[in-house]
């Protein structure tokens, strides 16, 4: 059993000093000797061939760096999984804000008037902007039929089920797409040293860039270099997109020969990039009189954007969560993802799943309107439990905490009271407020889906010095959420060693692993395991060498001189190994397509201003089974951090579109919830330990943005009297659904 | 020729009158912990002091900091010495990704020397409301105020 | 960050006087307060290549003064000290009120009553107070002095009639001759704070002793181009007994002074209904 005095315990945020005092380096606090800055000039129609590129002749163009598609050395592609992504649009683009011209000049103010001097013609085309147009073919954006994926998922015979049930219940449910919103904009840096084509900047994962700039560049791994500089929030999307801007950067360096900075600002950054997908969910769900689950029907579409990115991992992750935590013989789950001209949509916390299951819980108010019977009991009845059976048919042999996490936040937030109470409030016409309090519990899978672990391959390991100096190795970044505190811990107490002798890599290509992503609610489960096996190679090699893990810094010292012996140091890497009972078949999508889920329950207690049906939340009460919390108070943060994106989607936010573009692109009008906006939240962390996660972690960064937006409808639902079946729940549809 | 104190030292800068003062700041006087994150007024990541009040410094050009008091994140604590604010954001966990963090500090500062152990939950949250951050949800930056103005309270001094 | 600096003239008036003179001098300069509007608009790289002429070093601007008729605050006093005046505070409630909910402590401290008057946003957060409490905008230019009464300086969305090189120098607000029945301002936004408003309520309504209404002054904000007092509401009001009845008629001569669009933030149908209930609510929590 692994020593635990620093897993389990608060330990002081490793690079928290710097960050407090301002000290921390990001992207653009870097000062970049003789760097020019870089700005991009997109497109200003959704879809059309561009007929000509002007650039203004009263400009000093002399004095500028270029680039267009033509001055890709590689190949013109962001290389991610499919190969439909220009880096920079040739002759045709996809959608408003598409990159087609690059601009760098030594002063920013120079490079973005240079960039307003530049005039694209365009022949339009005809353009889609609903899930609904595409699939109408009304612009042919992707392939014949704009489908940049699909799935289905069958188990039992639904015919059958349907044909048992008392009752069916159907309705359809719509999310918008969420705006990430961190509060640094995407920002990165390019120049050449040595050959070598060296990136920084603001980032998720590191190799994904690499592999990107090889196809870009038509180079080797070794002649690109990437280094995460602190990175201000990610939330998945600089997952993808940095890619995209780092290639712009790359090509701007090699053009003007000099060192290059691409800071997005607000507005850019907004309209341009990535966001979590629109989704609709149908579902058909059948179901005895006494509440038992006997058939699901459901369909998903989602809108990809202009060029598929992540799309059918989106759709997979959101497909696999379709049908809730709750068991069902016979299910079917058909899903869509489809191509729009409008900027291409990627990954967001969640990643698919909390649109799915946002239809999913909310359902069951419908079905409990339906039944006659309270929505709770119907979970209680059906939520999944050891031995459960998943719609793909994995049995979930441990770790399942979903009952437990259920029992907790109803007793917390004392919500069956509350449900009486509430509705006597509400039938007294002189308040001024209505009341309600509404429940959801999810699940969420960590880690990638089904064989995704096995194909990342990923590899993560610790360092000794000949000199005694330890470090961790992996490409996993910081990006708030406690990354390099919590790999200090699982190596020191893997070790048995104390914690501030651990020193967390930079995450630089050319000097860590590829570890995976840093996505996925993975780098704890996964990468952390794999620190934590790398670990205790490393204690085997010097119990073997030196006789005993040493105890004291000078005995350290001693120890790495003897195990280094005349090399600089000793590494121990590992590489990700598939747990044998994990069994996932992608052809027929059967199996068990994560080897552990996480499970949140949630309470929101809400009024509803009677005046100008304003929501204000007064509470929200939320337990949530992560296995092991590496870190409490750092669980709790992302449990809080998450809900209250969650509630923002759920209330606040909603990008506006108009001919294919985000119009409200400023934090102005895009409204994310401040200070005044969020309740007291009362967190419980439940563990059900994971028998393959290091100390029986799971993951905590995701589950958190499944539950709130089900539970605040269901809340309104019970203040109102009204299902409304779309978020965000704003007072205007409020105010529209109870005319 | 423009003149201002920044964080009690005397400073000069010669460019141009227009510039912001988060730029001035920045790129003149290499003091990078003030941080851009909207150019709007919206996200407070750019809060510094000006004559003691919160302002946000990327809507100001610095003609109009000419002979007055600024105080930036640096005038705070160092690595090796936090002030009470800082070490009880260390404390409580009161920084995720850390960017909204010099901001948020400066406008809980001003607000613990106006109010000092009087600080509560819904000052605290009004103060900060100016504000925002994307990671931590608030509750424990609004812990790590209280905590600092508990600390401040306890010895009768000012944060 | 996409302002050019270099590319910017800076003129600094230090009187009222010289603030005029050097506007004069350079037509197409713009005036900067607080520059909490104008530097947004720079940041954006709109403003290149202008000349602007800051108005802060303006003393005279920044003071408050009550005489025994009004108060006079300067046109360069910030919504954070308008709420810190214990005049204001006493006499003005609506305004101080209404100053809290601009943006938040940042842009109170920096952004001014002249600059929010002069910016003439149709949801500028304290123009319904000061239409309720008939403020007198005090305005200085080449042609001399005027005083322009608060509903009459706004042209349109982001417009007023001052004329080329004319600037605000102080707002005027007289003190009730007596305090009202009921005193109330209501910001519905986008979010608890920091909120582009979608409609916003003032109101001061005075009742005789038989319960009929004396006098009543209401403003809505972001239902039109420009504030706008209820003409139509406030006509039906004035000598009528005020009952649930009277209220709910009142509301429903809204639209009679007011536009609401479907935009951005809100929809139309949204703003009237809420604003409807605003004024019901105010009404009847008036009602003997």
């Amino acid at each position: 059993m692994p020593d635990m005095a620093n897993v389990g315990k608060n330990t002081p945020r490793r690079e928290g000093p710097e960050k407090l005092t301002g000290r921390a380096l990001y992207l653009d606090d870097h000062a970049v000797p003789g760097c020019w800055h870089g700005v991009t000039v997109r497109s200003s129609v959704p879809h059309g061939r561009i007929k000509a590129i002007r650039f203004d002749p009263g400009f000093p163009w002399g004095e500028c760096a270029i680039v267009t598609a033509k001055d890709i050395p590689g190949k013109n592609l962001v290389t991610l999984i499919e190969t439909d992504q220009p880096l920079l649009a040739d002759g045709l683009v996809r959608h408003r804000e598409e990159p087609i011209v690059l601009i760098a000049h030594p002063d920013r103010a120079t490079a973005y008037a240079a960039a307003k001097r530049v005039t694209i013609d365009y022949e339009p085309l005809p353009a889609a902007f609903t899930i609904a147009d595409s699939l109408a073919v009304r612009a042919k954006i992707f392939k014949d039929d704009n489908v940049f994926k699909s799935y289905l998922v069958q188990k039992g015979d639904l015919e059958k089920g349907f044909a048992l049930a008392d009752v069916v219940v159907e309705g359809e449910y719509s999310v918008p797409a969420q705006e990430q919103a961190y509060i640094e904009n995407n920002a990165i840096a390019a120049w050449e040293e040595d050959g070598v084509m060296v990136v920084t900047g603001s980032l998720q994962c590191p190799y994904y860039v690499v592999k990107a700039l090889k196809v870009l560049l038509g180079r080797d791994e070794k002649h690109v270099r990437v280094i995460q500089t602190v990175t201000g929030g990610g939330f998945g999307g600089k997952e993808e997109y940095p890619s995209m801007i780092a290639g712009h950067a790359a090509l701007l360096t090699l053009k003007c020969g000099h060192p290059v900075k691409i800071v997005y600002d607000r507005h850019e950054d907004m309209a341009a990039t990535t966001k979590r997908h629109p989704a609709i969910v149908r579902q058909k769900v059948g179901l005895k009189k006494d509440g038992t689950l006997v058939a699901q029907d459901i369909e998903v579409l989602m809108d990809g954007g202009a060029y598929a990115t992540l799309s059918s991992v989106v759709l997979s992750r959101g497909t696999l969560h379709a049908a809730g935590a709750y068991e069902c013989p016979n299910v079917r789950i058909r899903s869509k993802v489809v191509a729009t001209n409008t900027p291409p949509n990627g990954a967001f916390r969640g990643f698919g799943a909390p649109q799915t299951l946002f239809a999913a819980e909310l359902h069951w108010e419908k079905i409990s309107d339906a039944l006659g019977i309270d929505s709770l009991a119907l979970k209680r009845k059906n939520l999944f439990k050891i031995g459960s059976v998943t719609s793909t048919g994995q049995i979930l042999r441990e770790s399942v905490g979903a009952a437990e996490c259920l029992e907790i936040a109803v007793k917390r937030s004392n919500y069956a009271a509350k449900r009486k109470e509430y509705d006597r409030w509400n039938k007294n016409p002189k308040n001024p407020t209505w009341r309600g309090i509404g429940l959801s519990v999810c699940h969420h899978g960590a880690g990638f889906t089904g064989s995704g672990e096995v194909y990342l391959a990923s590899r993560a390991g610790v360092a000794l010095t000949k000199d005694g100096r330890l470090f961790v190795l992996a490409a996993s970044t910081e990006i708030g959420q406690g990354t390099n505190t919590m790999f200090a811990q699982v190596a020191a107490d893997a070790l048995g060693m104390p914690f501030d002798w651990f020193t967390v890599e930079t995450p630089d290509t050319h000097k860590v692993p590829d570890s995976g992503p840093t996505v996925a609610s993975r780098t704890t489960m996964v990468v952390g395991g794999l620190v934590q096996r790398a670990a205790l190679e490393l204690k085997c090699a010097l119990e073997a060498e030196h006789g005993r893990v040493p105890k004291t810094s000078a005995d350290l010292k001693k120890a790495a001189a003897a195990l280094c012996g005349e090399l600089p140091a000793r590494r121990f890497e590992v590489e990700y190994e598939k747990p044998p009972e994990v069994v996932w078949d992608d052809a027929t999508y059967k199996g068990d397509a994560y080897g552990a889920y996480s499970y949140a329950a949630f309470v929101a207690d809400l009024e509803i201003d009677k005046t100008t049906f304003e929501v204000r939340v007064r509470k929200v009460t939320t337990a949530q089974d992560i296995g092991k919390a590496i870190h409490p108070l750092f669980a709790e943060g992302q449990i809080i951090g998450g809900s209250t994106q969650g509630l923002g989607w759920a209330l606040l936010e909603e990008p506006v579109y108009k001919d294919g573009v985000m119009i409200n692109s400023q934090l102005t009008n895009y409204v994310i919830p401040t200070s005044l906006d969020t309740p007291p939240f009362d967190v419980t962390v439940v563990e059900k330990p994971y028998s393959r996660g290091p100390f029986g972690a799971k993951g905590v960064g995701e589950l958190p943005m499944d539950v709130p937006g089900p539970a605040v409808a269901a809340a309104v639902k019970h203040a109102t009297g009204k299902l409304i079946p779309t978020l965000p729940v704003t007072p205007e549809r409020i105010a529209e659904a109870l005319k | 020729m423009i003149a201002l104190t920044v964080n009690g030292k005397k400073k000069s800068y010669r460019g141009a009158p227009f510039a912001r003062l988060i730029d001035v700041l920045r790129e003149a006087f290499r003091l990078t912990g003030t941080k851009e994150g909207c150019g709007e007024g919206e996200c407070g990541a750019c809060t510094v002091l000006l004559d003691g009040e919160p302002v946000n410094s990327c809507l100001i050009p610095v003609c109009q900091a000419a002979g007055r008091k600024v105080e930036t994140v640096e005038s705070l604590g160092t690595p090796e010495k936090l002030s009470k604010l800082q070490q009880g954001f260390l404390d409580c966990a009161g920084a995720q990704c850390g960017i909204c963090t010099p901001g948020m500090l400066m406008s809980a500062h001003a607000h613990l020397k106006k109010c000092g152990g009087k600080a509560d939950d819904a000052s605290v949250r009004t103060a900060l409301a100016g504000n925002l951050c994307r990671c931590t949800g608030y509750q424990h930056i609004v812990d790590s105020v209280l905590s600092a103005a508990r600390k401040t309270a306890k010895r009768g001094k000012k944060a | 960050m996409r302002g050019d600096a270099k590319s910017m003239t800076v003129l600094t008036a230090r009187s009222a006087a010289e603030a005029v003179r050097l506007l004069a001098k350079n037509p197409g300069a713009l005036p900067l307060a607080g520059g909490t509007d104008l530097m947004v608009g720079w940041n954006m790289g709109l403003l290149n290549g202008r000349a602007v002429v800051d108005l802060s070093r303006v003393a005279e601007w920044k003071k408050i003064r009550a005489s025994r008729k009004s108060v006079l605050i300067g046109s360069l006093v910030t919504h954070a000290s308008i709420q810190a005046h214990p005049v204001l505070r006493k006499s003005f409630p609506l305004l101080v009120q209404a100053c809290a909910t601009v943006g938040a402590a940042q842009i109170q401290n920096r952004g001014t009553l002249g600059g929010n008057v002069a910016n003439a946003s149709p949801a500028g957060d304290t123009f319904p107070p000061l239409a309720v409490y008939q403020a007198l905008i005090h305005c200085v230019g080449p042609d001399g002095r005027r005083v322009v009464p608060i509903l009459n300086i706004f042209a349109g969305v982001k417009k007023t009639i001052l004329k080329p090189g004319e600037l605000i120098e102080a707002i005027e607000l007289p003190f009730l001759a007596r305090p009202p029945a009921r005193a109330s301002f209501r910001k519905v936004g986008t979010r608890a704070a920091q909120a582009i408003s979608k409609t916003m309520f003032a109101g001061l309504i005075w009742l005789k002793t038989d319960g009929t209404v004396e006098d009543v002054r209401l403003a809505f904000g972001s239902l039109a181009p420009t504030v706008k007092r209820l003409a139509a509401a406030e006509t039906f009001l004035k000598g009528r007994r005020l009952d649930a009845a009277a209220a709910g008629q009142a509301a429903a001569l809204l639209t009679s002074d007011v536009s609401p669009i479907d935009d951005i933030r809100s929809t139309r149908e949204y703003r009237l209904a809420v604003s409807r209930n605003l004024l019901v609510r105010f009404l009847e929590g008036a009602i003997r």
